[in-house]
């Protein structure tokens, strides 16, 4: 099971399997807002070559409408979204600071180590071309999580949450060529009410206590104050 | 099959009306009237189940069988009751401006779209959709629970969004998972999450990939059962949030969750051949169960206690799926019920308490039965059936249970017990001086609709005296559907 075994498009499935891995590990990083949204907007185009990909080597093309979907939804309409809301709210320059980056860099590396553990059983079962990018998109997903955890701005909790996302739209597509049509279109529905909310969040938050640092939203504790 | 339709497209009509009209006095005549005309076509579709036996619509897209047809007709009752209840409560609240005509829409018109949500994650027979409508729940929710616009409202509604998003993408992992399995041996790959097909060929899917599938399934939707450790949002979110809203939060939204885990639960045994999805469950049941009776004690507000009272309850259903076994399993189903109906009529009368004291505190809320005898005595009532009294139906639930975990596991009777007698004590410590303390000095009874609360109480006391065979019979064949054998 060499790679170059491979065929030349699974070999390039598998790259960018690892380049989406590796723009989950720059979301981690990112501080500047401004970037954080472009980096996520690349982690969704890279998920969109992957899905046009697939939907070639396995000639299953109902999978190109996933990929417009994606490029639609993850490269243009919530990064943009997120820029005009970033805009309007005047943060765009606005760097947050990560508590102990370098902790969480290797919590997200040992991440990656308990997915590819966890993805053992599958992994045997599955086909070729497809045996390291589930354990990848666990990652992403848990990544995604990680950057929800460790951020305190809204902001980067929202891209944390659609990176999630991006990781389980990933894993669908290359261990499944997606998921039926009609629930595709659902979670696609379920995917763009969330972004509008979270902007109407914004604002209720930044209006409520005067920035977006989700630190301060500490008023509810199971003891009366 | 049309009674279904309509009891679908109703709701999702009032959600555009209502979005429109929201505002206006009508709005709660209206809201109620969708309400109740939803709840008589799901009292259609119940019969046209009762004679015909499960059925499964024309594209396949929605089945309804003995497991979720009493949940829809539950469902559409409550979201009937609440409505009744819901009209003079937001009428107070506006009178009082803490909403204002836009928000009116909102709540009117999301209101609306959650009992759709549920409606739909309930008849679908897509295991994705189920996914979808769950997710829909909560964005559907997330800003009535910041309705008021107030810091911790926010801050809720805030952390709402955000736990339970999260928590349920893990779900969707797993749904994944499973239809990774069952492409594998199910040819036709769009057929693949229908619960139906699934379900004939459970046993031949790979055990390892549906075992941990269902470690996500279940802290994925577990995360909005409310089971403990992530149950956090649920005591804010249910507290923060218009009365009404945690009134069908607590009583129904909850419910939809246990049942997608318990749906997977019937696709994962059969699969695995042993018992792993049932122990999981009886440990994160357990551990619920234990912690929410303590955490009772803590409470200073009244709605976050009655919350903590939801975790305990669910904690203890999660519990009896995980033991498994006929009479376990029928408890469960039937605590689901009187659970719902019980936690809503107390979520009611709570709002109605509230407008009385001015407050959500318990330590300023006194006196309620001289003020108001109707509240103080539906508070008393309603604790007393929560709490499991006979003869009220959480009573006949919790003995089943108890019976069955005695047979099972004898060694966690005593822990049950203790936990019962823990959450007793939490609640009524608190109750006693709310109900018959002395009421502050001009608290005067406001404007209160108690049927609601009448109703479910009497629903949940007959339910403890006498089963109607029709729901014992759904009930036992939802238990042949979930561990092969029924009590009847």
């Amino acid at each position: 099971m060499l790679i170059a075994s491979l065929s030349l498009p699974e070999q390039v499935v598998l790259t960018l399997a690892a380049l989406i891995l590796l723009s989950s590990f720059l979301l981690l990083a990112q501080v500047r807002l401004d970037s954080l949204i472009n980096t996520f907007a690349l982690q969704g185009l890279l998920i969109f070559f992957a899905t046009v990909l697939m939907a070639f080597i396995a000639g299953k093309y109902h999978l190109l409408i996933s990929a417009a979907l994606t490029l639609f939804l993850k490269v243009f309409f919530i990064p943009g979204q997120l820029r005009l809301l970033v805009i309007r709210l005047d943060i765009r320059r606005e760097v947050e600071v990560i508590g102990n980056p370098m902790l969480v860099m290797l919590f997200a590396a040992a991440l990656v180590l308990f997915s590819y553990y966890v993805a053992l059983p599958i992994r045997e079962l599955s086909l070729l071309s497809t045996r390291n990018t589930i354990a990848i998109s666990l990652a992403v997903v848990l990544i995604g999580m990680l950057i929800v955890i460790s951020r305190r701005k809204a902001v980067a909790q929202v891209v944390g949450f659609m990176s999630m996302e991006n990781g389980l739209f990933f894993a669908a597509v290359v261990s499944t060529y997606g998921m039926p049509m009609v629930v595709e279109l659902g979670i696609a529905f379920d995917v763009l009410v969330a972004v509008i909310l979270f902007g109407v969040f914004f604002f209720h938050i930044r209006t409520e206590i005067g920035s977006l640092d989700t630190d301060r939203l500490n008023h509810l504790t199971e003891v009366e104050k | 099959m049309n009674a279904l339709a309509a009891t679908l497209v109703l709701p999702l009509a009032g959600v555009f009306i209502l979005a429109m009209i929201g505002h206006r006095r009508s709005a709660k005549t209206v809201n109620l009237v969708i309400s109740t005309t939803t709840f008589v076509t799901a009292l259609l579709l119940a019969i046209e189940v009762f004679h015909q036996g499960p059925i499964l619509s024309a594209s396949k897209l929605f089945y309804i069988d003995g497991f979720n047809v009493y949940l829809i007709l539950l469902n559409a009752f409550v979201g009937m009751t609440t409505a009744i209840f819901s009209g003079p409560y937001m009428e107070h609240e506006v009178a009082i401006g803490r909403v204002d005509d836009g928000r009116m829409r909102l709540y009117y018109s999301m209101y609306q779209g959650f009992l759709f949500t549920m409606l739909m994650a309930l008849s679908t027979n897509n295991l994705g959709i189920l996914w979808v409508a769950v997710e829909g729940a909560t964005l559907a929710t997330v800003l009535l629970v910041s309705l008021y616009r107030t810091h911790e409202s926010i801050e809720a509604g805030w952390k709402y969004f955000i736990i339970c998003g999260v928590g349920i993408s893990q779900a969707l992992f797993g749904t994944i998972l499973v239809y990774f399995a069952a492409v594998k041996i199910i040819p036709g790959s769009e057929e693949g999450l229908l619960w139906t097909v699934l379900q004939q060929h459970a046993a031949r899917m790979d055990g390892g990939v549906m075992a941990l599938a269902f470690v996500f399934l279940l802290v994925g939707y577990g995360t909005k059962v409310g089971l403990v450790p992530l149950h956090n949002w649920l005591p804010d979110a249910h507290s923060e949030g218009p009365t009404p809203m945690s009134a069908i939060l607590s009583g129904l939204l909850l419910n939809i969750a246990l049942y997608a885990v318990v749906r997977f639960k019937m696709l994962v045994d059969p699969a695995l051949g042993h018992h792993l999805a049932g122990n999981l469950m009886m440990g994160f049941g357990m551990l619920s169960f234990s912690v929410a009776g303590l955490l009772l004690h803590r409470q200073y507000d009244v709605k976050r206690m009655f919350s903590y009272s939801s975790i305990e309850h669910m904690g203890l259903m999660t519990f009896a799926f995980g033991i498994g076994g006929p009479l376990a399993t029928f408890g469960a189903l039937l605590h689901m019920i009187v659970h719902s109906l019980t936690k809503s009529a107390i979520f009611i009368t709570v709002g109605h308490a509230t407008h009385v004291a001015g407050t959500q505190k318990m330590s300023e809320i006194r006196g309620l039965i001289r003020t108001q005898p109707f509240v103080g005595w539906g508070l008393l009532v309603g604790t007393c059936a929560i709490a499991g009294f006979p003869p009220f139906g959480v009573f006949t639930s919790e003995f089943l249970l108890f019976t069955a975990t005695i047979k099972s596991y004898p060694w966690l009777a005593p822990a049950l017990v203790l936990g019962l007698s823990i959450a007793f004590a939490g609640l009524f410590r608190n109750l006693q001086p709310m109900v018959f303390g002395e009421p502050p000095a001009g608290q005067k009874p406001v404007v209160a609709n108690m049927w609601p609360v009448f109703i479910h109480l009497a629903l949940v006391l007959w339910l403890g005296i006498s089963i109607p065979t029709v729901l014992a019979q759904w009930l036992d064949q939802a238990t042949v559907m979930l561990v092969g054998r029924g009590v009847l």
